[in-house]
C-alpha cells in the first residue's frame, strides 16, 4: 500500500469496529477527498458517517468539538494544512482545553487529518508545514507518519485516543519514500518494506519513536519527509549516524531521543516548517538541558528558511541532501 | 450512544445530508432550475432602501432573452462599440485559458484554472467599473485583467514563474498581483480578500475619495467565516464596496447544497445583513453589466454595499488538478440551461444587425494568434518546467522591508550551500 491507502485502510478499519467514528471534511464524501484518502469511505459507511462539509474550517472544527462532546469519534480532514488556520481558535482555545477547563466533563476526541510540507509546487498555500504551531498549544497531540504502516498504526491510534490529536501527513511521500533530490521522482512505496500494511487493525503506540538507523557517530531527529531525505543523506555520508523518526511531536518520546544522545554525543535535527520557533527550537532546548554534558559539539538545526513557500524557488527553500550534508559535514568536524 | 430514552416513542432524528441532483452516469434534466423570463424583475432605483427590494435576491435578473433581443428595466442600452469590446474581451479570455490550460498539460507550468462559461463575470463588471476602482478577485477572475487590457505576456510570464514574473516566482501560477489595474493580489485562501475589500473601500470613504472597491469570491467560499465577518463590516459601516458571489454550482466536487443552495439563495445572504441583495443571470453579460453598474452607482453615491450572485456554471473542471468525470454527470456543461455567455453575447449583436458569423470567426482567429504570439514571446523569459529562472538570492526578498539579521544569515548559509553543491543556479548580486 501506498501512504493514502494506508490511511484509508486505518479509517475503514476503525470506522468498522466503532459506529461513533465519522469522517468529514471538504470533498471527502462522494468524491473521496482531493488525494484520494477516503475514497470509498461513503459507499461502505453511509452519508451520516462520511460527509462533504460546506467550505469553512473553523465550522469544520467546531462541528467535530460538538459531536465529540455528545459522544462521536470525529475525523476532519482540512484539505491542506495551509487552510488550518481559520480553525484555529476552534483547535486551540476549545478542542485543546475542553477537558480541562470542564474537569473532563467533556473531552475532544477527535482526529484532524490534513497533507502538509512540499515538494510539489503548490506554492505558498499548498506547502506548509505548521506543525509548530500546535506543538505549542498546550491539550493538542501531534502525530506525524514516514511510512504507510506507521501512518495506518498511528492513525488508528489517533481516532482511537480520547485527547485531539492533529495527524499532519507529508503529502511529498504519499506515493514513496522520497531522497530529497529535487529532479528525483519519489520511490515507489510498494518497493519499501513499510509499504506492507496488514489490511486489518493494528495500532502504534502514540510518543513513542522509531530507530530507523542504529549508529554512534551522531543523533539525528527527524519526521515525515524528512527522515527518508536523511536517510538518504547519512547512507551517502557514509557517517554512522543513527536517525531517530519521532512519530510524535507531542507526546514526545524524549526517553528515546536523551538516550540516543547521550550515546552519540551529537545531534542535529531536521524539519521543513521555518526555523524561528520551529519545533526544532523544542528539541534543541530539550536536548540541551538534559544532554549538555554529553555534548561534544553544538546542536545543529537543518530546517525551512523564515520565509514562505516560494514557488518557483521551492528546492532551494526545501530542506535537501546539500543543505543536510553541510550541516551533517559541520557537526562531525567539531 | 443514544440513551435508553424516556422518550422512546419518539421517532429517531435522522441527519439530513445534501445530494446533487445528478451524479456521473446519470442523464441531465435542469427543468427544475426556475428561470424567469428576461426583462420580468424589476430595477429598483439606486436611493431605495435595501429591505424595499429583498424580493430581488430570490429572482433572477435577465435581460437577454430567447430571440437574443435585450428586454426590460435592466437593459443598460450599451452602444454596440461596448457590446463589440465585450465580446471581444470575453472571447481572448477564453482563448487564453485555451492555451494556458494546454501549457500546464504540456509541462510548461505546474497549475492552471480556467474560467471557461463564466467569462461574463469578470468581464462585465470590469466594463461597468471605473478603471480607478479596486478590485478584490478569487482565482477565476482573470478577465477582469484581460477587459481591463492588461497584458498578455506578462499574465503568462506570471504563469510561467519565468524571468520577466512581476512577482518574481513567489506565487502559485493564475495568482496575479496588479496594482497599476486595480487588481489585488490573489490569495489561495478562500475568501479572505472580502474583509479586505471592505477595508479598502471603508478607508476610501474614510478618505472622501470617490473611488469604490468589488470583490469576488465562489459560492462554496460563502460558507467561510470571512465572508461574514465582510458582511457586517460592510453593513455596519455602509462601506462602497460590491460583493459578488459567483454562484457556478460546483465547489471543486461539493455541489451548491453544502454551501446552503437547497435553502436559499446567495443573493439572500444579503437580507439578514440589511445589505442590498440581487441574483443576476451570470451567462447574461448584459444583465452582469446592469447589476453591477447598478450596485456601483449605490456605492458611489453613499447607498452602500450590494451583494450579487452571478448564477453560472462552471463548465469545465475546477483547476488542472482536477477531474470533474469523476463526480459529475458529464452531461451537466451542456444541459446548462442558461447557455454560454460568449455564444449569447455574441448572439445578441448579431440578432440587432451588429454582428456576423464571418466577424466573429475571424475574430477568434485573430485572438487564437494573438495568444499564441504572446506565448512566444512570454516564453523567451522561460517556462516553469526547464527550472529556476528567479535569481537565488530573490527568495529572501520581501519577507520584510529591511532583511533581519537571522534572515541575513540564512540567505548567506543558503548561498553557500549552493556553491558548495556546484550547482549553476543565478544570483543576483
Ligand atoms: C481556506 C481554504 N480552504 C480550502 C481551500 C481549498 N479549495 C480551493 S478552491 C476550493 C473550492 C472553492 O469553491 P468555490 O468557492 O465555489 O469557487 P469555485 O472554485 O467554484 O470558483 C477549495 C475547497 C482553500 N483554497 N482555502
Amino acid at each position: 500500500m501506498n501512504m493514502i491507502q494506508a490511511i484509508n485502510s486505518a479509517m475503514e478499519v476503525v470506522m468498522a469496529r466503532d459506529p461513533n467514528v465519522i469522517v468529514m471534511g471538504e470533498d471527502v464524501g462522494y468524491f473521496g477527498g482531493v488525494f484520494r484518502a477516503t475514497a470509498g469511505l461513503q459507499e461502505k459507511f453511509g452519508k451520516t458517517r462520511v460527509f462533504d462539509t460546506p467550505i469553512t474550517e473553523c465550522g469544520i472544527i467546531g462541528v467535530a468539538v460538538g459531536m465529540g462532546a455528545y459522544g462521536l469519534r470525529p475525523v476532519p480532514e482540512i484539505q491542506f494544512a495551509d487552510y488550518i488556520y481559520p480553525a484555529l481558535d476552534q483547535l486551540v482555545s476549545e478542542a485543546a482545553r475542553l477537558r480541562y477547563r470542564s474537569a473532563g466533563e467533556f473531552t475532544s476526541p477527535i482526529t484532524v487529518r490534513s497533507p502538509f510540507g512540499g515538494g510539489i509546487f503548490g506554492g505558498q498555500t499548498h506547502s506548509q508545514s505548521p506543525e509548530g504551531i500546535f506543538t505549542h498549544v498546550s491539550g493538542i497531540k501531534t502525530v506525524i507518519p514516514s511510512t504507510p504502516y506507521d501512518a495506518k498504526g498511528l492513525l488508528i491510534a489517533a481516532i482511537e485516543d480520547n485527547d485531539p490529536t492533529l495527524f499532519f501527513e507529508p503529502k511529498r511521500i504519499y506515493n514513496g519514500p522520497f531522497d530529497g533530490h529535487w529532479d528525483r521522482p519519489s520511490q515507489n512505496w510498494s518497493k519499501h518494506p513499510a509499504g506492507e500494511v496488514p489490511t486489518g487493525y493494528y495500532k502504534i503506540e502514540l510518543g513513542k519513536a522509531k530507530i530507523v538507523r542504529a549508529g554512534d557517530a551522531l543523533t539525528i531527529l527527524a519526521y515525515g519527509t524528512m527522515v527518508h531525505v536523511c536517510m538518504a543523506v547519512v547512507t551517502e555520508s557514509g557517517v554512522d549516524a543513527e536517525i531517530i523518526d519521532l512519530r510524535t511531536l507531542v507526546p514526545l518520546d524524549i526517553e528515546t531521543v536523551e538516550a540516543s544522545v547521550k550515546k552519540t554525543g551529537r545531534c542535529m535535527i531536521v524539519h521543513e516548517a521555518t526555523r524561528t520557533g520551529g519545533f526544532g527550537a523544542e528539541l534543541s532546548a530539550l536536548v540541551q538541558e538534559r544532554c549538555f554534558y554529553h555534548l561534544e559539539a553544538p546542536i545543529e538545526r537543518v530546517t525551512g528558511f523564515d520565509t514562505p513557500y516560494p514557488h518557483s524557488l521551492e528546492w532551494a527553500y526545501f530542506p535537501g541532501p546539500v543543505r543536510i550534508g553541510e550541516a551533517l559535514k559541520k557537526v562531525m568536524r567539531t | 450512544m443514544a440513551s435508553d430514552s424516556p422518550r422512546a416513542n419518539l421517532k429517531p432524528l435522522s441527519l439530513y445530508v445534501p445530494e446533487p441532483k445528478f451524479r456521473p452516469g446519470d442523464t441531465v434534466d435542469f427543468t427544475e432550475v426556475t428561470i424567469p423570463a428576461a426583462g420580468s424583475v424589476r430595477r429598483p432605483d439606486i436611493a431605495d432602501p435595501a429591505d424595499s427590494f429583498i424580493d430581488l435576491a430570490y429572482e433572477l435578473v435577465r435581460v437577454l432573452d430567447h430571440e437574443s433581443q435585450a428586454v426590460g428595466p435592466w437593459n443598460p442600452r450599451l452602444s454596440p462599440d461596448t457590446l463589440r469590446a465585450m465580446l471581444r474581451s470575453m472571447a481572448l479570455v477564453r482563448a487564453f485559458d485555451e492555451r494556458m490550460f494546454r501549457a500546464q498539460r504540456q509541462g510548461k507550468t505546474s497549475f492552471y484554472m480556467k474560467c471557461t462559461g463564466e467569462e461574463a463575470v469578470a468581464v462585465s463588471a470590469a466594463f461597468a467599473l471605473d478603471y480607478e476602482d479596486m478590485c478584490f478577485p478569487s482565482y477565476r477572475q482573470q478577465g477582469l485583467l484581460i477587459a481591463r487590457g492588461w497584458s498578455l505576456v506578462d499574465m503568462m510570464n506570471q504563469i510561467y514563474s519565468n524571468r520577466g514574473d512581476r512577482l518574481q516566482g513567489k506565487q502559485l501560477p493564475i495568482m496575479y498581483s496588479v496594482k497599476e489595474a486595480g487588481f489585488f493580489s490573489i490569495s489561495g485562501n478562500l475568501a479572505t480578500q472580502y474583509p479586505q475589500a471592505v477595508g479598502w473601500a471603508m478607508a476610501s470613504a474614510a478618505k472622501g475619495d470617490t473611488r469604490i472597491a468589488a470583490t469576488w469570491c465562489g459560492e462554496g467560499s460563502t460558507a467561510e467565516g470571512d465572508f461574514h465577518s465582510a458582511c457586517t463590516f460592510a453593513s455596519v459601516y455602509r462601506a462602497p464596496v460590491i460583493f459578488n458571489v459567483v454562484n457556478n454550482q460546483w465547489a471543486i466536487s461539493s455541489f451548491s447544497g453544502f454551501a446552503g443552495a437547497e435553502s436559499t439563495t446567495f443573493a439572500a445572504r444579503a437580507v439578514g445583513y440589511g445589505i442590498a441583495g440581487l441574483r443576476v443571470d451570470g451567462n447574461d453579460a448584459l444583465a452582469v453589466y446592469a447589476a453591477t453598474a447598478w450596485a456601483a452607482e449605490r456605492a458611489r453615491t453613499n447607498q452602500g454595499p450590494t451583494l450579487i450572485e452571478h448564477f453560472t456554471y462552471r463548465a469545465e473542471g475546477h483547476s488542472t488538478s482536477d477531474d470533474p468525470g469523476q463526480y459529475r454527470s458529464e452531461g451537466e456543461p451542456t444541459a446548462w440551461p442558461l447557455g454560454d455567455p460568449v455564444k449569447r453575447l455574441k448572439d445578441h449583436l448579431i440578432a440587432i444587425g451588429e454582428w456576423d458569423e464571418e466577424r466573429h470567426a475571424a475574430q477568434d482567429k485573430e485572438l487564437a494568434e494573438q495568444v499564441k504570439a504572446s506565448q512566444k514571446e512570454a516564453e523567451q523569459n522561460g517556462i516553469l518546467g526547464h527550472g529556476l529562472h528567479q535569481p537565488l538570492d530573490t527568495l529572501f526578498d520581501g519577507v520584510f522591508e529591511e532583511m533581519p539579521w537571522h534572515l541575513r544569515e540564512q540567505q548567506a548559509q543558503m548561498l553557500a550551500e549552493e556553491t558548495a553543491s556546484g550547482r549553476p543556479w543565478a544570483r543576483k548580486k
